[in-house]
């Protein structure tokens, strides 16, 4: 997805290469192609395609990444800041 | 799928109708077997977005359909794009199946059973291609015609403010005005940015959205000058804000925005949006007595 990019460092994910273990879950799971193996560990090589699908922690074994996972939605966001406003739990997804 | 045997490979999807069509439309030359998460009709991404196909579903199916009778091996084959939802190590911990990841279309599936489970670059990484961003536009369509009817009859009760107060034609005018401002916007927001997105300048969404009601605006207004009225004013400037907000909203939609991405945009754009529509509403009501 070369051609269409989103805002930029704006993303949460993080990867801790040092509890990295090299299985490449997150290399297979990754629809936007961020990770790739280096010297026998992961590195992100494309921060900034990152949708925060939570794919990849979700499948890392030793737990080395961590994001705020959750979908791009609009609808979602003013639901969510809206039962902020009202006290109201039940509003918070959209679709 | 066939006539699947002992050694057939176990496809895992969602109980989405079109997932599960698609599937058994790629598959048709295949001897396989389907395993179905009950996803409630929900497509396999969102699914796994929103936890209903999760580690526990896959496992419960495994188990309510007790595969592991009918087949030899212990290797499920599930769509990459549920591994929001799905953890491979922990199916195996839970059910004893081996999770492989295919690829995201299903189309590319006969090709990955041949290549003995492996996936290409390629099967690996979402589009969104002209075809799949204009498949979209009915949707979000149709979901603006209560917005239209709505903009319709809000702005028929606040047409007659002005000093032709009783003429019956002048109200329809002005909400006919009104109404074909929202539809522009409509199509400006849910159509153009669509279709053009790639090239539309700004990453941020509401941003794209400005750009074809401006090039609207001026065709319109370099069209009928110098007869620019103030109402028109007003009304280019809610045409470009309902455009604006529509194609924020069209993030939900695509496979690459993310949701701190669009909290970034959301607050700068709706500050922004909000003020601009407060302006445009008031000097659409001023304007009857300007113009």
């Amino acid at each position: 997805m070369q051609t269409m990019r989103y805002i930029d460092n704006t993303t949460t994910l993080k990867l801790n290469v040092d509890v990295c273990v090299g299985c490449g879950n997150c290399i297979l799971v990754c629809p936007h192609r961020v990770f790739e193996i280096k010297q026998k560990k992961a590195t992100i090589c494309d921060l900034n395609a990152c949708m925060e699908c939570g794919a990849c922690a979700n499948n890392c074994p030793v737990d080395a990444i961590s994001v705020n996972p959750g979908v791009g939605c609009v609808e979602a966001y003013i639901n969510r800041w809206l039962g902020r406003l009202f006290k109201d739990r039940g509003r918070s997804s959209c679709c | 799928m066939g006539t699947p045997h002992r050694d057939s490979p176990v496809l895992v999807t969602a109980n989405y109708k079109l997932s599960f069509d698609l599937l058994r439309f790629e598959l048709a030359e295949v001897d396989c077997w389907i395993l179905v998460v009950d996803t409630r009709g929900i497509n396999v991404w969102c699914a796994a977005g929103k936890g209903t196909f999760s580690t526990d579903e896959v496992v419960l199916m495994v188990k309510q359909t007790r595969i592991a009778e009918l087949v030899s091996h212990n290797t499920l084959i599930v769509p990459q794009l549920c591994a929001g939802g799905v953890s491979s190590s922990l199916v195996k911990k839970k059910s004893g199946f081996r999770i492989i990841f295919g690829p995201v279309q299903a189309r590319d599936l006969p090709e990955f059973l041949e290549r003995d489970n492996t996936a290409s670059e390629g099967m690996r990484a979402v589009t969104f291609t002209l075809m799949e961003r204009v498949e979209l536009i009915p949707v979000e369509l149709y979901l603006q015609l209560k917005t239209i009817g709505f903009v319709l009859i809000a702005g028929f009760l606040f047409a007659w403010i002005g000093p032709h107060m009783f003429s019956l034609q002048a109200i329809i005018q002005r909400t006919l005005h009104l109404g074909m401002a929202t539809l522009l916007g409509l199509l400006c927001g849910s159509v153009f940015v669509p279709i053009l997105l790639p090239w539309l300048p700004c990453r941020q969404f509401w941003l794209k959205g400005l750009w074809p009601p401006l090039l609207v605006a001026l065709c319109w207004g370099i069209n009928i000058y110098p007869h620019v009225t103030i109402e028109l004013l007003s009304l280019s400037v809610w045409m470009s804000v309902f455009s604006s907000f529509q194609a924020m909203n069209f993030t939900g939609c695509t496979p690459y925005t993310s949701p701190s991405g669009v909290e970034y945009e959301m607050r700068r754009g709706i500050p922004v949006l909000a003020l601009l529509a407060i302006l445009a509403l008031l000097v659409w009501l001023v304007a009857p007595f300007v113009d």
